[in-house]
């Protein structure tokens, strides 16, 4: 019965979907208003119908009903209910049920919000989001139901994916999703503009907190996922360039250069078409990346492994999609943009090469991540690109970014004039030169050029971020504070420059080393000495596994013991490697057991990971930066202007 | 000008520098009955995929260093490693490793990949495998045609 | 002016590449299997039912026969196998299965608990044939013709659609008749 009463309400979700998306844009259209009031409730009706879909599915994972496909080939009697909670996501189908349920939610975030936009744009941007409803909706109906039944009902199920049974990979869809699909925010005000030809400060203005915020729930998703694949998949590595992993961040870098664009628009009005093509490439990406993962076109060891029959529908939706959109942007882009000037020392300029070298670098990933299908179809020959590509490719735009950067935030609009710049910046280009050399050399015992240059880049910019609010603190009460917009900035570029610590510094100086050690064997690396105490066999509630104790010593002291295992899970008899990890604030031990080598003697790999958490902490700033810039009054001050409106016409406040 | 001049020298070093890169980094597969015929890039990494030979798989005890065969089902290639071998190695599985050939005709993995689960083989695994086993069906026939 | 069409046409020429990339010839889970329109391997193993006898392609030998791989481990058996009953009452043509990387007694309970469609099935447990036949995921299926060819070969769990679209043609052709 649920299961059935979950596909029904998909089914009236769809009705409303249709509903949502043709009336209004008819209605602005003809300017009536009854059919552009469609729209809101639409909207609503369509979350809450989802929402019940949703609940449907969870309730037979929680009841282990496994006369429903999804449920048998995804759960398991012994699976803790957690984990039957976040199956409801692991696979295609409920992950897919996940997309349309946060796209609804999304739409219902803006009906609330919405209140200060003219009406006939509110009612376009909720139909474009109906449509992309309608087509998610459609596809889940048509080639992905979640609630298919098996019958006869199998005893057992066919339990979830070992890899996915954890309280990292549980979360980490929820949150990136909520990036992935709130870049269709931007898209749909992107939409609604041209397709009325407005585009002024304004709309930048209203489109810049919801593309914020979508970008900081990206931010916190992509690091999230690369923190579980640091300490699950069991080899210390935290990104591997896979096309998974690719598919999510070129978004995350198109979106970088949008909420960028969108503050030169707001501002100075320039940069418009850039900024329409930005919105329409950070949604059109998510896609793409839906694309990828789910048609079988690219092998990745991530991939759902579906059918090209899914395939070619998701590729049909795209071509509709993005397509249209990109004919609205070749119709409507030319008579957009506005002459006004600026100098090249100014703000504009330095957001120009922004917009570029993260561009660039979107496509250096784009193209290695298609190259494989390209040579393919070109001359048959299966090639695999591997990651020192993409390192290389991606760093060559990057550092200049960061270098610039620094400059950049302190740069004026219009017209900056060079002095008063390095007057300003002269001291922390000074210090972080010496800091960035000497450091590693201290601490780490190194240097070489691509470390200097990265250490200095992060210093760098992290002292240039912290040179407004410190003189703002210091000029103290009295002076005019920095608005949250400001702050947020600075937080935001503090957070890379911490990340890019992060990176050089691990990526300088791991050590890893596969050793084979017998109970009572220590090894030395990178200064720290490993002991193998002891192994014996424990069981989980669906795992057995042989569990090694490792004690860590340095210079003699105790610092902790650590125990890796290498689990089997029951059902599907898989093995699983989980690390020992000796977390610090400022280096990892990281234990992983490999295999018996005979004569009692284990492989295990140890590694040495230093400043490794600044990676996911400098993320989690950047994503702390833009919460604060996306709260920023100016967002919130239509209401106090529709406020002094009413006091003027003599109303009551 | 001098400005332009230097953006359009740096932007020509970095795109043969992210062009170099990618040829670098870019890796063939390569049947295992095409390496016996000597037909792989010499001097640099390249893929191979096969079936772990059963019974092939030896260290010297309380090694790291493993030896194992591939084959294809008609040719063999010995693979040196000296790493982790993954979870779900293990013989008669069909894995994938990246390495180049020594001048001993030893293939020396830095890399040894099983994916998914062990009901999956990597399909150009699979492919090559019977490609190698629809050749030597066609060589076993026209050898028996001729007598 | 014209710059604000380059986004459309590179799309345009994307969107083309991954249509191509979709083509089920190219599929990577349709591999070109070396044997389509070529004859199919020999194969030759011991009956599942019947641990003493063997099967082996002689037993279809000069008619059209569906080859099924399967498995009691694999969800997708679990998918098609309503369909496959259906197929092995209502068509003509046998339907042959091999149980591949399996165990005997779980497959001989699913066979008795969920019904019987194949004529027989082969116990391939160390995989061999499904090797030569270029088998890399369970379900896949075989369509053979009079002549020991391949005609088609079918990734996943047999659909209706599937059945009707390529398989219904195919067999058409191949028997001059209906099925």
């Amino acid at each position: 019965m649920i299961p059935e009463v979950g596909h029904f309400a998909l089914i009236l979700a769809l009705a409303l979907s249709i509903c949502q998306c043709a009336l209004p844009l008819l209605g602005a259209h003809r300017n009536d208003q009854a059919m552009m009031g469609v729209a809101r409730p639409a909207a609503v009706g369509q979350f809450v119908f989802i929402a019940i879909s949703f609940g449907c599915l969870t309730w037979s994972f929680l009841q282990s009903d496994f006369s429903v496909l999804y449920v048998a080939s995804h759960s398991q009697l012994s699976l803790p209910t957690a984990y039957k909670i976040s199956a409801v996501w692991g696979a295609h189908e409920g992950s897919l049920l996940l997309w349309v349920l946060l796209l609804a939610g999304w739409t219902v975030l803006v009906c609330r919000y919405s209140s200060e936009l003219p009406e006939k744009f509110s009612a376009r941007v909720i139909a474009v989001m109906g449509g992309l409803s309608f087509g998610f909706l459609l596809f889940t109906l048509l080639t992905s139901n979640p609630f298919e039944r098996l019958l006869p009902a199998a005893a057992d199920g066919a339990d979830l994916n070992p890899l996915l049974q954890d309280p990292g990979l549980a979360i980490h869809p929820p949150i990136l999703y909520i990036g992935y699909v709130g870049f269709s925010v931007a898209f749909a005000f992107a939409i609604a503009a041209m397709i009325s030809g407005d585009l002024d400060q304004k709309w930048a203005r209203w489109t810049r907190p919801w593309t914020t915020s979508a970008w900081l729930f990206l931010t916190v998703g992509i690091a999230l996922g690369s923190w579980w694949a640091y300490y699950e998949l069991g080899w210390g590595g935290w990104w591997f360039w896979d096309p998974v992993e690719n598919a999510s961040f070129m978004p995350w870098l198109i979106g970088t250069a949008l909420i960028h664009s969108l503050a030169v628009t707001e501002k100075r009005g320039l940069f418009k078409s850039w900024t329409l093509l930005l919105a329409i490439s950070a949604f059109s990406l998510s896609l793409l990346g839906t694309f990828l993962v789910r048609s079988g076109i690219l092998i990745s060891v991530h991939s759902f492994a579906v059918d090209p029959e899914r395939g070619l529908f998701i590729l049909a939706f795209l071509g509709i999609v993005i397509g249209g959109a990109l004919v609205l942007y070749a119709w409507r882009a030319p008579s957009m943009d506005s002459e006004a000037g600026f100098r090249p020392v100014s703000r504009e300029t330095f957001l120009v090469l922004n917009n570029v070298l993260l561009v660039i670098a979107t496509a250096l990933i784009l193209g290695g991540t298609l190259a494989p299908l390209f040579v393919e179809l070109l001359d048959g020959s299966k090639i695999s690109v591997g990651p020192p590509y993409f390192e290389i490719a991606f760093a060559i735009p990057m550092v200049p970014l960061v270098l610039l950067m620094a400059i950049g935030m302190h740069t004026a609009w219009r017209n900056q004039a060079p002095k008063a710049l390095v007057n300003k910046l002269r001291l922390p280009a000074m210090v972080a030169v010496v800091v960035g050399i000497l450091i590693p050399l201290i601490f780490y015992g190194g240097t070489s050029v691509m470390l200097a240059v990265g250490a200095i880049a992060a210093i760098w910019v992290m002292l240039a971020s912290v040179i407004d609010p410190i003189r703002s603190w210091k000029r103290g009460a009295g002076s005019v504070a920095l608005t949250r917009g400001a702050i947020g900035m600075s937080v935001a570029h503090f957070g890379v420059g911490f990340f890019v610590l992060g990176v050089t510094v691990v990526s300088a100086f791991t050590v890893e080393a596969d050793r084979s050690l017998r109970i009572g064997d220590r090894e030395n690396v990178a200064g720290y000495e490993f002991e193998l105490r002891g192994l014996k066999n424990t069981t989980g509630p669906n795992y057995q596994a042989l569990e090694g104790e490792v004690d860590i010593y340095k210079d003699g002291d105790f610092i902790g013991q650590v125990r890796p295992q290498k689990r089997t899970y029951l059902v599907q008899k898989s093995p699983m490697t989980e690390a020992g990890i000796d977390a610090g604030w400022n280096r990892d031990l990281f234990v992983a057991l490999g295999d018996p080598l005979g004569n009692d003697a284990w492989s295990v790999r140890l590694q040495y990971k230093p400043l490794i958490r600044f990676i996911w902490l400098g993320a989690f700033i950047m994503a702390l930066g833009g919460l604060i810039a996306a709260s920023d009054r100016r967002y919130r001050l239509t209401a106090t202007q529709k406020e002094s409106v009413r006091i003027q016409q003599g109303e009551p406040a | 000008m001098l400005a332009v001049g230097l953006t359009v020298a740096g932007i020509a070093i970095a795109a043969m520098l992210t062009l170099q890169a990618f040829k670098d980094n870019m890796m063939f597969f390569v049947e295992i009955s095409e390496v016996e015929k000597g037909n792989y890039p010499a001097d640099r990494n390249f893929r191979v995929g096969g079936l772990v030979v059963e019974g092939s798989v030896q260290r010297a005890p309380g090694e790291l260093m493993v030896a194992f065969d591939l084959t294809d089902l008609t040719s063999k290639l010995t693979v040196n490693y000296a790493g982790i071998l993954p979870d779900l190695f293990r013989e008669g599985q069909g894995i994938v490793a990246h390495g180049r050939l020594n001048d001993s005709g030893t293939f020396v993995a830095d890399e040894v990949l099983a994916k998914h689960d062990e009901n999956y083989m990597p399909p150009e695994v699979a492919d090559s495998l019977a490609k190698a086993a629809a050749a030597q069906e066609a060589i076993s026939k026209s050898e028996a045609a001729k007598q | 002016m014209l710059k604000f069409v380059v986004p459309l046409i590179a799309f345009g020429l994307l969107v083309g590449v991954f249509i191509k990339g979709l083509d089920p010839e190219r599929d990577l889970k349709k591999l070109p299997s070396p044997f389509l329109g070529k004859e199919a391997p020999h194969f030759d193993l011991p009956r599942l039912k019947v641990p003493n006898e063997r099967i082996s392609n002689q037993a279809y030998d000069g008619e059209v026969a569906i080859v099924n791989f399967w498995a009691t481990w694999c969800v997708g058996c679990r998918q098609e196998h309503g369909f496959l009953m259906e197929l092995s009452r209502t068509s003509d043509v046998p339907i042959y299965g091999i149980d591949w990387r399996d165990q005997r007694e779980p497959a001989l309970q699913w066979l008795s608990q969920r019904g019987d469609p194949y004529v027989a099935s082969g116990f391939d447990a160390d995989s061999v044939t499904g090797i030569n036949w270029g088998v890399y995921g369970a379900p896949e299926t075989f369509l053979i013709g009079k002549d020991g060819r391949v005609l088609l070969k079918h990734l996943g769990p047999l659909s209706r659609d599937a059945w009707e679209n390529d398989f219904l043609p195919a067999i058409v052709a191949a028997e001059g008749n209906q099925p």
